[in-house]
């Protein structure tokens, strides 16, 4: 055994401090808001405030003082006025037609802000109003539509033969991500004609080419660099292009760099929101509550423009079956056009939707058998060598029993008061699956490329993977430090900016661990590699058996020389050396994109959760008691890191189940305010007791799979469960607010 | 123009002036005329807590605050938390110790409501904690590893007076 990966140095596994937590903590990062550039000036965005209309008129309001102001409208765009993603459907500044409230019409630069919201205000636009959709189940218009089946000729009979047909149709609202840094971006124009757009966002290479396609612009003459970003979930996925599109016409306009900040009420209404979805559930069970066969019919309502629909919809009908065996069943799944703002990415993507269908339908058919519904679960689940709704048979690093038992083990008895007590205790469990890397093709097509280059004392990472609070930093260096053999600090990670680092892809679909984190990794090991066996011909070895370990490279017990010195010697000797490696899924792993069939991951995270609540009978609220959570992550790569992802997407996931929905009439936001759209408090967070399980996944970077989504596919399901167990009423809809649960009890809300 | 206001107040032990209007957020006066941008804007109404700072021993919103309510206050920001020479304070050492920051942007009003909490020296339970807290929006970390890095500052023995930036020992007001 001589590799430096045989022979691991610790820092995988263990929970060194955070590399940005100094910064952090001492108020010394800097996000966008807080760096100055030189002859600034402030953008502003004009909105639309009707639903679907024609532009008869726009144009600036002659009475007004508009010198010193930079005015832009469609007509401005040097390229292409469209937002690049999956079909470019969406303008950057609409031109004849608005499809949404606050859609961009126009921009506004200047140096002076209260000048600016003056400005605002002097815009005149008119409107044809034309009519418009807000029911995605009353939309003509579909984005995407996925069908696909499992055994489909067996499914009949299924439904002849079962014991009980159960239906269920359940919908979930409109979330907000609620970053507590808004979307924020600075266009800086460059003397070659090209332009540098620092931001807070999550991909910066979506950008770039949004950027590309918009200004015309070559890659040479483009950086698109990552600020410190202050929250992302999604929400920073695809709405930095449209951002950073407007601040760059206005900086190539004005000729001055261009700052635009949104506010909290701006960001709440215009920015992506988790897609809203009507889930129907037809399934015929055995009396023993057995899965004979179901049909799952999705609805997502994706808003005015496309943007990235078509793959919240394929993840959502991938999850849609649940972690759950099905000898036959048969997905109809669609995403429509509604008049809006596009609903895009947010942690979990489409799973949380569907999963919190199959998980209240789950506790529907145990309720009408009478039967435990951890017990239907246990029934159920997926085990290792059973095969998925898409076909797909699972291998390895099953472990929906596990977790499932794990919680169950963990909650304990509940203490529940005593009969006729006005305030009822209940607890609900759920159990789900998250894929791990993009969808189906997406990595193949995607072909990420990251790597590692030799420094003086270790290496640099580069990879446009960004830390957006999840400890990608952290996580990237422990990594590559145990893969080269030096210390912790002897990594540095590049700041992601596209003209220097090589595309990883976007920091999206809990791919960057498993997937990025993986190839740098290997990255990192071929260095090793090209390092031993220059310190062996250097100084003198066999070079299959030098390896580097703690910072100094050794034939077996014999130390040859430093890592700083061999890597002088090579800088000095050789130049620069970069190793830049490009992601493969492991053999074996096919996808079908025509027929939807086959691996849509490469392997799954799997979550159970229990939760507590007690119910107010008087006033129809819930308290969250307590949530228990066991996730199986393959490997936490660090552990505090990992368990804080669990904890806050569990929270939000809690918020998501009883406070949270952003409200429209007539297609505008309501509470676009976080006094209107609350989320969770420290108070409202519940004590959560976090079990991480390690079940390895043998082609992840140490064993890892994903967790940044999983946290936000159970509790809410949960919650549901645990006021059905409470009250005896079954929500079929979130937020449970208080309203929802009286109906449901059979009261009227008035 | 507007009336001015000439503008004196203690900022982390210094003291500092400005040339303000006087309704200008107490807020902007700290990043944009003192350049301490560790203070964050996240909602600009006082509901999220981002730009906490402590202002004559009380925990304030700044973006709530007026210029001319802060004359001649004692204000401290997350950047006066930590000791003269960098050092952070226990409770910043806390929580990079038990992953109480996550993305960052709340961090800096957590540490100011969280170090108003210590300095008022009640027993730091769980309950507790999460009142002290309640005013501070975070959306990363769930609250947990945040309450668990109040708690274990708690026990953690404070330096002497005088010793952080944002604190002037006994007698100088």
């Amino acid at each position: 055994m001589r590799r430096a990966e045989d022979m691991p140095q610790g820092w995988v596994g263990s929970s060194p401090v955070r590399l940005d937590g100094l910064d952090k903590v001492l108020g010394r990062a800097r996000y966008l808001d807080d760096l100055t550039f030189p002859g600034q000036l402030w953008g502003r965005t004009v909105r639309s405030t009707v639903a679907h209309a024609r532009i008869v008129r726009l144009e600036r309001d002659p009475a007004f003082d508009w010198s010193g102001l930079t005015f832009v409208t469609a007509a401005d765009i040097p390229g292409e006025n469209v937002v690049q993603l999956i079909e470019s459907d969406q303008p950057c500044l609409a031109r004849d037609v608005v499809r949404h409230c606050h859609e961009p019409l126009a921009l506004i630069a200047g140096p002076d802000r209260e000048r600016l919201e003056e400005a605002l205000a002097h815009v005149l636009v008119e409107y044809e109003p034309l009519p418009a959709v807000f029911d995605p189940l009353a939309s003509t218009q579909i984005f995407k539509h996925y069908a696909y089946e499992r055994e489909a000729g067996r499914i009949d009979e299924a439904f002849v033969r079962a014991a009980r047909v159960v239906e269920g149709r359940y919908r979930v609202g409109h979330q907000e991500q609620l970053y507590i840094e808004p979307n924020a971006v600075c266009a800086v124009p460059r003397p070659d004609g090209g332009l540098s757009l620092h931001g807070s966002m999550q991909c910066p290479f979506y950008v770039h080419r949004a950027l590309q396609r918009l200004l015309g612009l070559d890659d040479d003459r483009l950086a698109v660099i990552q600020t410190v970003t202050g929250g992302g979930f999604g929400g920073k996925e695809d709405y930095p292009s449209m951002i950073a599109g407007h601040a760059a016409l206005l900086a190539r306009k004005s000729g001055r760099p261009v700052k635009i900040v949104y506010g909290r009420a701006e960001d709440i209404a215009a920015t992506t929101k988790r897609h809203p979805a009507v889930v129907d559930h037809r399934t015929a069970v055995a009396a023993d509550g057995t899965l004979l066969g179901g049909e799952i019919r999705i609805v997502l309502d994706g808003g005015a423009y496309c943007t990235l629909s078509p793959v919240v919809l394929s993840r959502g009908a991938i999850h849609a079956p649940g972690a759950y065996r099905w000898p036959c069943c048969r997905v109809d799944a669609r995403a429509v056009a509604t008049n809006t703002p596009p609903n895009g990415a947010f942690r979990g993507f489409g799973a949380p939707q569907t999963l919190f269908a199959i998980e209240m339908h789950i506790e529907k058919i145990a309720r009408e058998l009478g039967l435990d519904p951890v017990e239907v679960r246990r029934r159920n689940a997926l085990r290792e060598g059973d095969v998925t709704a898409t076909g797909q048979r699972l291998r390895e690093s099953v472990s929906a029993l596990a977790a499932l038992d794990a919680v169950a083990a963990r909650a304990g008895p509940l203490e529940r008061p005593p009969r006729g007590a006005r305030k009822r205790r209940g607890r609900g469990f759920s159990l789900v699956w998250h894929g791990a890397g993009f969808t189906g093709s997406g990595e193949v097509k995607l072909k990420a490329r990251a790597g590692v280059e030799l420094t003086p004392n270790g290496c640099r990472v580069l990879a446009a993977s960004t830390e957006i609070g999840q400890g990608t930093v952290t996580v990237f260096s422990q990594m590559v430090a145990d893969a080269l053999g030096v210390p912790l600090d002897a990594v540095e990670v590049a700041v992601p900016d596209t003209s220097r680092v090589p595309d990883s892809g976007p920091t999206v679909a809990s791919r960057t661990c498993m997937v990025v984190g993986g190839t740098l990794a290997g990255a990192a090991r071929a260095l090793e590699r090209r390092l031993s066996a220059f310190a062996a011909e250097s100084f003198g070895g066999d070079p299959s058996r030098v390896a580097c370990r703690g910072g100094v490279f050794r034939e077996g017990a014999r130390v040859l020389a430093p890592y700083s010195v061999v890597a002088g010697r090579h800088l000095a000797e050789h130049g620069p050396l970069r190793i830049v490696e490009q992601y493969s899924h492991p053999p074996g792993i096919v996808w079908d994109d025509d027929e939807f069939r086959g691996d849509a991951y490469p392997v799954y995270a799997w979550a159970a959760t229990a939760v507590d609540v007690e119910v107010d009978l008087d006033s129809y609220e819930t308290r969250i008691l307590r949530a228990v959570t066991a996730s199986d992550v393959g490997k936490a790569i660090h552990p505090v890191l990992c368990a804080g992802q669990i904890e806050g997407g569990t929270v939000q996931a809690l918020g998501w189940a009883l406070l949270e929905e952003l409200r429209h009439r007539d297609g505008r936001v309501l509470n676009d305010r976080l006094q209107t759209y609350l989320i969770p408090t420290a108070l409202d967070a519940p004590p959560i007791e976090t079990i991480l399980i390690e079940n390895g996944y043998r082609h992840g970077p140490y064993g890892a799979k994903g967790v940044g989504e999983l946290p936000m596919d159970g509790p809410a399901p949960a919650v549901a469960a645990a006021i059905l167990d409470a009250t005896g009423a079954l929500v079929p809809e979130l937020p449970i607010t208080p309203d929802r649960l009286m109906a449901a009890l059979g009261k009227d809300p008035a | 123009m507007s009336a001015t206001l000439e503008l004196s107040l203690t900022v982390n032990g210094e003291t500092r002036t400005a040339t303000v209007a006087p309704l200008a957020r107490l807020l902007d006066v700290l990043r944009e005329a003192f350049g301490l941008t560790g203070t964050k804007e996240g909602c600009g109404e006082g509901e999220c807590g981002a730009c906490s700072v402590i202002l004559d021993g009380e925990l304030v919103n700044a973006c709530l605050v007026p210029a001319s309510q802060a004359q001649g206050a004692v204000v401290t920001t997350v950047e006066g938390l930590a000791a003269r020479d960098g050092t952070p304070s226990p409770l910043q050492q806390a929580f990079l110790e038990c992953g109480g920051a996550q993305c960052g942007i709340c961090t800096p009003g957590m540490l100011v409501a969280g170090q108003r909490f210590l300095d008022g020296g009640a027993p730091a339970t769980d309950a507790a904690v999460r009142e002290a807290i309640a005013g501070n929006l975070c959306r990363c970390t769930g609250y947990a590893k945040i309450v668990d890095s109040i708690q274990r500052a708690a026990a953690t023995p404070s330096p002497p007076p005088g010793e952080r930036a944002g604190v002037r020992g006994p007698g100088d007001r």
